[in-house]
């Protein structure tokens, strides 16, 4: 069924990772992405990884889930992959015709896989430990500054808050539907494509009568409780900096001193 | 069959269903339930909210795979020929709460004759089954040309059901067909479909959470109680279980607790009385007797 789909990724559960500022986890994801870019060789790359696989391990999240958010992209890693093993240069290790493999084909290849499987989780650890509220909430209090420019960023949060709501009661409708036009015999599950694509118009058109209803039943709720957009509003959940936030940033900070160390110390492992 | 006197038409053996099986969300909607409902029967379906009665009927008609167990239509399991079910649906009619909100098609007519162009049915066959099905939902045949659109809360609603009987189902399940109607609609459609089931001789199973509704039309009510059947029996016996209803969040009709109470003050009343019209025509002798006294 429909609902089976669940929004978001968020895994509810209670670790340091979970209890940290939202807006601190979305400083350190785009933070431990830095890293992974600015790696120039195996150690700092490995440093790298191992402060996302802290992350993770103190995330109390199961590894599998994890691992599932690879699938997904197992395509891009390996096509990557593979397509640097031909593009390394030096002496060549096997050759073909034209094809030749290289030990720093090889090492890009492993450089640049490492890199794409530890850009994914470092921002799984983020979706995984943080609600869509409260990263609507964080992705709020951050562009904030913008608003001096004349961004309308409250109204945006808003609106992302608003569509992620709607989702899972868009999915409802959706199933219900569904199921309402099978009682009367409509057929989903065969046919060519022009038959399929037909066969949706019976759930498409009841669909979007009722979320234009529900948008406007939202709006005059929303107007008759007097909602007039950020301007003085204050919030239900505070968002604080605690002992636990200071702690992870001593972390990143320890990370960031170890990474430029590294990064210094050793010659780069990938030449172009 | 013995005298082939009980010829059920649907039955179900041991029938489970659970939810979301293998994710920490599982939950069992359905659990056990073995039933068997005969032809022509008027049935009511009742049960508290998440009792699993909405599951239990979607099942009846193969929009839910059961977990475990058996639906029998006609003594036939309907899942032994997984892509025949949609002959299925069209024997066991299916409408569903607010079901105004499937309407999509140009016209009211065009969206009534949906379900039997579906069968197979020709555009007069079709057009024939929904002036028809029209008719018996006391939707007006000038709205026919409408869009269902342009229609009343209540016409729509009509338009809907409509949508389903045009189908000639041989079982016809409505899932709660007078919610948010005002109650001059509600005794209109009630009675609609209590002359829909007398005129046709179909089964009906009517699920409400309207006590006085399926006391006023049900032979027989289905209580069902956290996901198990708690009773399938008469009307007027479920009824007179008035204690054991309200352990499971349901009541009896306010009419038939009154005639019991009046009975235990000592009148001479029947205390199953399900409706209005039956306690008044009870208690109107008794008046005039009381009035009286020696005239009788």
């Amino acid at each position: 069924m429909l609902s089976d789909i669940t929004l978001g990724q968020y895994f509810p559960a209670r670790s340091p990772v979970h209890q940290a500022d939202p807006r601190l986890k979305i400083c350190l994801t785009i933070f431990s992405i830095v890293l992974i870019f600015s790696a120039g060789n195996f150690f700092s790359l490995g440093l790298a990884v191992g402060y996302i696989l802290l992350g993770m391990a103190s995330s109390r999240t199961p590894l599998k889930l994890y691992l599932k958010s690879l699938k997904p992209v197992l395509f891009i890693i390996v096509f990557t992959g593979v397509l640097n093993i031909f593009y390394g240069t030096g002496e060549p290790l096997w050759q073909w015709g034209f094809i030749k493999i290289t030990q720093n084909g090889l090492l890009n290849s492993l450089f640049v896989s490492i890199r794409i499987v530890a850009l994914i989780l470092a921002s799984s650890v983020l979706t995984f430990t943080t609600s869509p509220t409260q990263l609507t909430d964080a992705i709020e209090r951050l562009l904030k500054p913008l608003g001096k420019l004349g961004v309308p960023v409250h109204e945006f949060a808003m609106m992302m808050t608003i569509a992620l709501r709607f989702v899972p009661l868009l999915l409802e409708e959706t199933d219900k539907i569904m199921s309402a036009q099978k009682a009367r015999g409509a057929d989903m599950e065969s046919g060519g494509l022009v038959q399929r694509i037909k066969a949706l118009v019976p759930v498409l058109i009841p669909l979007f009568v009722s979320a234009f209803r529900r948008a406007f039943d939202l709006a005059t709720a929303m107007e008759s409780r007097c909602y007039h957009g950020g301007e003085g509003r204050t919030k239900m959940k505070q968002l604080h900096f605690g002992a636990v936030d200071w702690l992870v940033l001593l972390t990143a900070a320890l990370a960031l001193g170890g990474f430029v160390a590294l990064n210094l110390a050793f010659p780069p492992s990938i030449v172009r | 069959m013995a005298g082939g006197v009980h010829m059920p038409i649907l039955e179900t053996k041991n029938l489970t269903y659970i939810y979301g099986q293998g994710t920490p969300f599982e939950k069992t909607a359905v659990e056990d339930v073995s039933l068997s409902i005969e032809k022509g029967e008027f049935i009511g379906v009742i049960g508290h909210t998440g009792s699993g009665k909405s599951t239990l009927i979607q099942t009846l008609n193969g929009l839910v795979r059961p977990t475990s167990g058996q639906v029998l239509l006609d003594g036939q399991d309907i899942w032994r020929e997984p892509k025949k079910i949609r002959a299925v649906r069209f024997r066991v009619g299916m409408v569903f709460q607010y079901p105004e909100y499937q309407l999509f098609e140009e016209t009211v007519l065009k969206d009534i004759m949906f379900g039997p162009k579906n069968q197979g049915l020709s555009d007069d066959e079709a057009q024939a089954r929904a002036y028809e099905a029209a008719r018996f939902t006391g939707l007006k045949e000038e709205l026919l040309g409408k869009s269902p659109f342009e229609l009343s809360g209540g016409e729509k609603r009509r338009a809907a059901i409509a949508g389903v009987i045009a189908m000639d189902p041989e079982v016809l399940i409505l899932d709660e067909p007078t919610a948010g109607l005002d109650p001059r609609g509600r005794d209109v459609l009630l009675a609609q479909i209590a002359q829909y089931h007398k005129e046709r001789g179909n089964t009906v199973l009517l699920v409400s959470h309207s006590m006085e509704d399926v006391g006023r039309v049900a032979d027989r009510l289905l209580v069902m109680n956290a996901g198990q059947l708690l009773a399938l029996a008469p009307t007027k016996e479920v009824f007179s279980q008035g204690e054991e209803l309200e352990r499971v969040g349901l009541r009896v009709p306010q009419i038939t607790k009154i005639m019991g109470e009046l009975q235990k003050l000592g009148l001479p009343v029947d205390p199953s009385t399900l409706t209005v019209d039956g306690a008044l025509q009870q208690l109107i002798p008794l008046l005039k007797e009381r009035r009286n006294p020696h005239a009788v």
